[in-house]
């Protein structure tokens, strides 16, 4: 299928880029999701910036307590990075799964939780390290907390002239997991749950079980309180209504919601 | 299993590298959308987005106004002069409802093509599509068969009292009182789900009238470009003689391409209007409701057995969904799966119905196994029902009611040729370690995971089909094949074929023929296939009949063209033709290698026809239609071993063996990975595969990411064996192979999951077994 | 909205002016008529369509020509050197990797992406590794072993 027409321009500069972003145009990360959903016509977007010359926007390195990944940065860069495997592994063993390796070499980071498709694994990654994301425009910069950066559907806080230019991953995620389940390898998760053990308590977040996603407060708030792991995965899909459909039903992803959450806290244990 | 070598040339028993391959590893094969011809436009449909429907009005203003779009053509305007055929029992106690090539007054599937817009390119034809608008008035919708059958339901078809097409019905006179008599009744409901073929190359076509010669030449992904030619000429009326078909390069079949379709149809006639070559391509998503789907069978089973667990009698009643129009052979399919419903079983006394329905979906017609499936997965499951309820092992009952003599005469009118299951299954157990699996078991166990193993033990019917068969079943047309092989004066050969390869590597098997019977090197054979301008009339690629029919054709062409260098031999070396015998490379004098003249020298002098034997034409060439007197009956056993997570009802398959029995083997290579591509859509249906609609009519599973084609990382490898039961229904003594791994698969992996279940008192699963299946089926039992 | 892009396709520079929503793909079979490189799907699923984009495996059905302009784009037709196949394609010919031959392509390229961040991979992770590329026809056991044994070609020369 083909996409609609459209206007393509390639950004010079983060300015041009937020000129374009603020006039209406659509921003063009890896493409890994958007140029999909244009071909078959469920995006349409008149005007595209691509931000794939923006070198600013590519790269890894720390910044105090924190990882500074430019938005720009693939799946397989972030799932490769040693920075990031050591001290916030579940964003890289979140990024080593999604899509296929063809798509892990084109997609970003930025693109994918700018996204924020409801089954994605690195929003739920990054709300369960407590990260966060820098986002610009002309207006100026600011940061939005993991959990407030994910909206609904499709759908985030940025507001329309804004662009994500980094994401922020605390360095103290090491102990810290992803576990997912999908039908093919290949496949969106199902279910995915994240779990960081860190000083200040555990976080758990899972995606696919409702339209951004969810911390599993019912979880954590065992964990937190010094409850066993049976009791907290009794919990975890406390607060959660997810839709029947062909992956399965409500019920059976609730129940994979306790059991990948046992897997990921399990592993993030032993790190 | 122990790889025979392989080598880059040989005869008959080699595995020889394929002479196919290296046009594709370099981009270099031509595919139908590869084709470009000088002004070609590009066509594409405009279809209808609801199950069910009266089209109202359909408004192409806007479209025509675009620049670069050509024409819209909708039923009123596209040069046609009827609906697409069926070749199922035309004129026969079949309703066969009209189809027009585009809808007339009513849509009656998702997807069904109402209007076709022509434009400069590709890309400005999708956005015509768009701008095309139909008013549609909807209808009431019934997508599933039972209920479309039962008493009220919406009428697919106005002008039919009901949504039936047509019952079959096979009961032996004796069936009652055996049933009667049987002191066990075992029943069982089974429903084979509907799904899609896929291939990966999807289809398309280029139709190319020329207004001033009448000729029209259609270049299209199809199995059986004969058929094609036929069809277009009378759908398009004109002349068959003025059509050629030209079949290149295919990126699969499964059964897709067996058929022919409304856009061949169209691209002919939209060419005939805009007087420039038509090009159409698929999309994916058009291809999951514009190509024909398989099975969508549901089956309710009654044996009855005796304590021994022998079977006595056999009833099956059971619902085909036909979809919404009969396709090419649509209501054919489902006669394969009566004539093999009681499988490699002596079962004498059977009642079969099986009726088949309309409904609001797209046709379904030949997947893969076509019918045979539904019949093999059926029985297989109910032999593990029957040992389940009678506490006895899967393959002592399987024992106990082989077909051990044969020719066999089946109580559905067939006649095995031949067959030895009990060795076959034997050696699988072998090489299954079936008698250590409860130590294996008990393993799993203790990790808190069920372990499980199932067979199938299969036989099918190949080798479609010795034409006074397909005639008695109605079928309007025939089973035979044809082969030409014409020597050249070069001593090099071209080896004609009526049969239409897709990937199964004709070129290369028939070369391996062609050297073994007439001694032309293999790599001195040049094999052409699938356009019609070159070739006798050809029945095309299906059935796993290529090799056992078509094959045969070319073998009979062999020995009469080296018959025919035997007489000119005799004639050149002045002896007689009882003095000479065939060295396999030359004919000679007995016992004297210095008076022989090879097939090389004898073709070259059957060309300069410088002296010929009386009653001899020059040159070496002969042409064979062969009739098969019978099919072919290819068996074997499957295993398969898994492992289900209870937590999260994951099934890992650990172990696959099989043992294959197709008679005699040209090549072992090839058949080695029909076997391994074959093995992998059955496991597609059982553990992934199923082609999904709403009640309303909407397709639920429109692109590859709800339709799960199983990747390399979803599958195991396989572990393949073989025994050898020649056919003597042939001279090569071969069977077929191109479908027995999908017909073997389903029931093992399925077979093997209720297995492990069965200590929860699950003792069946529905396909496709995915986890959230599993897990609900254990949850339940547990509870 | 057109616009004139230069790709470098397989070693030689190719300058066109393009409609800016085209896609790559379409790029290199309609307007270079390197038709090696096939469209399998609507949904990035299938993996036909496979190529290199400046020395990664990337999805040609998923970027627009444009975002290519500037790059070196290596395909199937650029696997052979003067005549001799590339281990790769070698590979899948001996060990019977490909039946209908259209996914092959797409395969090909994907598993040599695959090798490169893998050299050593074992015939799980080979499997792993290719889950984003369709095959109907071959059950992917000759293909696995095709890639096993190139790598291991490559590693000898």
């Amino acid at each position: 299928m083909i996409p609609s027409a459209l206007s393509y321009t390639k950004a010079g500069t983060l300015d041009e880029a937020l000129a374009a972003v603020a006039a209406g145009a659509r921003p063009l990360a890896g493409g890994q999701s958007l140029v999909p959903m244009m071909r078959l016509r469920l995006a349409a977007p008149e005007g595209l910036v691509d931000l794939g010359g923006l070198a600013e926007l590519v790269g890894i390195c720390e910044d105090g307590d924190e990882l500074a990944v430019g938005a720009m940065t693939t799946h397989r860069s972030v799932a490769a990075d040693p920075q990031i495997l050591a001290s916030c592994h579940v964003v890289a063993q979140a990024a080593s799964g999604v899509g296929s390796l063809v798509i892990r070499n084109r997609g970003t980071i930025g693109g994918s939780l700018g996204h924020a498709d409801p089954h994605a694994d690195l929003p739920a990654a990054l709300l369960a390290a407590g990260g966060a994301v820098i986002v610009r425009s002309s207006r100026g910069e600011r940061r939005i907390e993991a959990d407030d950066l994910v909206t609904s559907y499709l759908t985030t806080s940025l507001a329309s002239d804004e662009l994500i230019t980094q994401v922020r991953l605390p360095k103290g995620a090491a102990r810290s997991a992803y576990a997912k389940f999908h039908r093919r390898a290949i496949d969106w998760s199902i279910v995915g749950v994240g779990v960081t053990i860190g000083s200040a308590g555990t976080r758990v977040a899972v995606t696919g079980v409702g339209d951004r996603p969810l911390r599993a407060t019912g979880f954590e708030d065992v964990i937190n309180a010094g409850g066993s792991l049976d009791e907290a995965v009794a919990q975890a899909g406390t607060g959660m209504s997810p839709l029947d459909d062909l992956d399965g039903s409500a019920e059976y992803k609730l129940h994979l919601v306790g059991v990948l959450a046992r897997q990921a806290y399990t592993e993030a244990s032993g790190r | 299993m122990a790889t025979v070598e392989r080598v880059t040339s040989g005869g008959i028993g080699d595995s020889v590298l394929r002479k196919e391959d290296r046009k594709f590893v370099t981009g270099e094969g031509r595919y139908v959308d590869d084709l470009k011809l000088p002004g070609m436009l590009h066509g594409a449909f405009v279809r209808s987005s609801f199950g069910h429907a009266r089209i109202v009005s359909i408004d192409a203003s806007a479209a025509l106004a675009m620049p670069g779009v050509h024409a819209v053509l909708t039923h009123a305007t596209l040069p046609v002069v009827t609906g697409v055929l069926s070749a199922s029992n035309p004129g026969g106690d079949v309703r066969h409802p009209e189809q027009a090539v585009l809808a007339k007054e009513f849509a009656r599937y998702v997807g069904e093509p109402v209007a076709m817009v022509i434009a400069d390119d590709r890309y400005l034809a999708s956005d015509a599509v768009n701008a095309v608008h139909v008013e549609y008035e909807p209808l009431p919708v019934v997508v599933d068969a039972e209920q479309a059958l039962a008493p009220g339901a919406p009428l697919v078809h106005a002008e039919y009292d009901s949504n039936l097409c047509k019952t079959l019905e096979s009961i032996t006179d004796g069936f009652d009182a055996a049933l009667a008599k049987a002191p066990r009744k075992v029943t069982l409901r089974v429903h084979n789900q509907r799904v899609t073929p896929m291939p990966m190359e999807t289809r398309g076509c280029i139709g190319d009238w020329s207004n001033s010669t009448g000729e029209v030449t259609l270049y299209t992904s199809t199995q059986v470009a004969h058929f094609v030619r036929t069809f277009i000429s009378i759908v398009c009326g004109t002349s068959e003689a003025k059509v050629r078909v030209v079949t290149p390069d295919v990126g699969g079949g499964f059964g897709a391409k067996l058929n022919t379709y409304r856009e061949e149809f169209a691209v002919c006639a939209a060419s005939k209007v805009v007087g420039r070559p038509v090009k159409w391509i698929e999309d994916r998503t058009e291809n999951a409701v514009a190509t024909i789907h398989g099975r969508d069978q549901t089956q309710y089973y009654e044996a009855g057995v005796a304590e021994n667990g022998r079977i006595l009698a056999l009833k099956l009643d059971a619902i085909q969904n036909n979809g919404a129009y009969n396709q090419l052979l649509t209501p054919s399919i489902s006669h394969l799966t009566l004539f093999m419903v009681p499988g490699c079983y002596d079962i004498q006394d059977v009642s079969i119905t099986i009726r088949q329905a309309f409904t609001n979906t797209t046709p379904t017609d030949a997947y893969r196994g076509a019918g045979r499936p539904e019949a093999t997965h059926g029985i297989e499951r109910l032999l593990d029902a029957i040992a389940d309820e009678l506490g006895l092992d899967p393959v002592e009952v399987r024992r106990t009611n082989f077909i051990t003599e044969f020719p066999y005469a089946s109580a559905t009118g067939l006649s095995y040729d031949s067959g030895d299951y009990a060795a076959t299954m034997d050696v699988a157990l072998g090489h299954a370690d079936y008698a250590g699996f409860e130590a294996r078991r008990a393993e799993s166990k203790q990790n808190g995971r069920y372990r499980g193993i199932g067979l199938s033990t299969y036989v099918e019917v190949c080798g479609l089909a010795p034409s006074a068969v397909t005639a008695a079943l109605g079928i309007g047309a025939p089973g035979w094949e044809h082969s030409t092989v014409r020597l050249h004066p070069t001593g090099k050969a071209t080896v004609i074929t009526g049969t239409s390869p897709h990937g199964q590597g004709h070129a290369t098997s028939w070369s391996q023929i062609a050297q073994t019977e007439l001694g032309i090197p293999f790599e001195d054979v040049e094999v052409i296939h699938g356009d019609t301008a070159f070739q006798p009339y050809g029945l095309g690629t299906y059935g796993s009949r290529s090799l056992a029919v078509g094959g045969i054709a070319l073998y009979r062409s062999l020995g009469k063209v080296r018959e025919k260098a035997r007489e000119l031999a005799a004639h050149l070396l002045e002896c007689s033709v009882d003095d000479l015998e065939w060295t396999g490379t030359s004919w000679q004098v007995k016992g004297s290698p210095d008076r022989a003249k090879t097939i090389q020298e004898l073709a070259y002098a059957g060309w300069t026809a410088a002296t010929l034997p009386e009653g001899i034409e020059p040159v070496l060439e002969a042409t064979t239609f062969h009739d098969p007197p019978n099919f072919t009956f290819p068996f074997g056993t499957h295993i398969c071993e898994v492992e289900i997570d209870p937590t999260t009802g994951r099934i890992e398959i650990l172990q696959y063996t099989a043992v294959d029995d197709c008679g005699n083997v040209i090549n072992p290579m090839i058949v080695d990975g029909q076997v391994h591509g074959g093995i992998i859509q059955g496991l597609g249906q059982a553990l992934f595969e199923e082609t999904v609609y709403a009640d309303d009519g909407q397709m639920r599973t429109p692109t590859l990411v709800e339709y799960l084609v199983p990747s390399a990382a979803d599958v195991p490898p396989m572990s393949l064996h073989r025994t050898t039961t020649p056919s003597p229904s042939n001279p090569l003594g071969v069977k077929g192979i191109g479908e027995a791994g999908t017909i073997a698969a389903s029931a093992a992996i399925v077979n093997a999951a209720v297995d492990a279940l069965s200590v929860l008192g699950i003792r069946h699963i529905e396909m496709p077994m995915q986890p959230a299946r599993i897990w609900k089926l254990i949850e339940e039992a547990k509870s | 909205m057109s616009q004139t892009i230069t790709v470098t396709v397989n070693g030689t520079a190719h300058t066109a002016e393009v409609e800016q929503r085209q896609l790559l793909v379409h790029f290199l079979r309609e307007t270079l008529n390197l038709t090696g490189t096939h469209v399998g799907c609507d949904t990035s699923t299938c993996g036909c369509c496979t190529v290199h984009l400046n020395g990664e495996a990337i999805l040609s059905c998923s970027l627009l020509a444009v975002q290519a302009d500037g790059c070196a784009v290596r395909t199937v037709e650029g696997l052979q050197q003067d005549g001799v196949l590339h281990p790769i394609q070698q590979a899948f010919h001996e060990n019977h990797g490909l039946q209908c031959g259209f996914c092959t392509p797409g395969m090909m390229m994907a598993a040599l992406g695959v090798i490169e961040q893998h050299p050593d991979a074992s015939d799980e992770e080979v499997r792993e590794a290719l889950e984003g590329n369709l095959c109907r026809c071959t059950g992917y056991q000759n293909i696995v072993a095709a890639v096993r044994s190139a790598a291991d070609e490559m590693a000898r020369s």
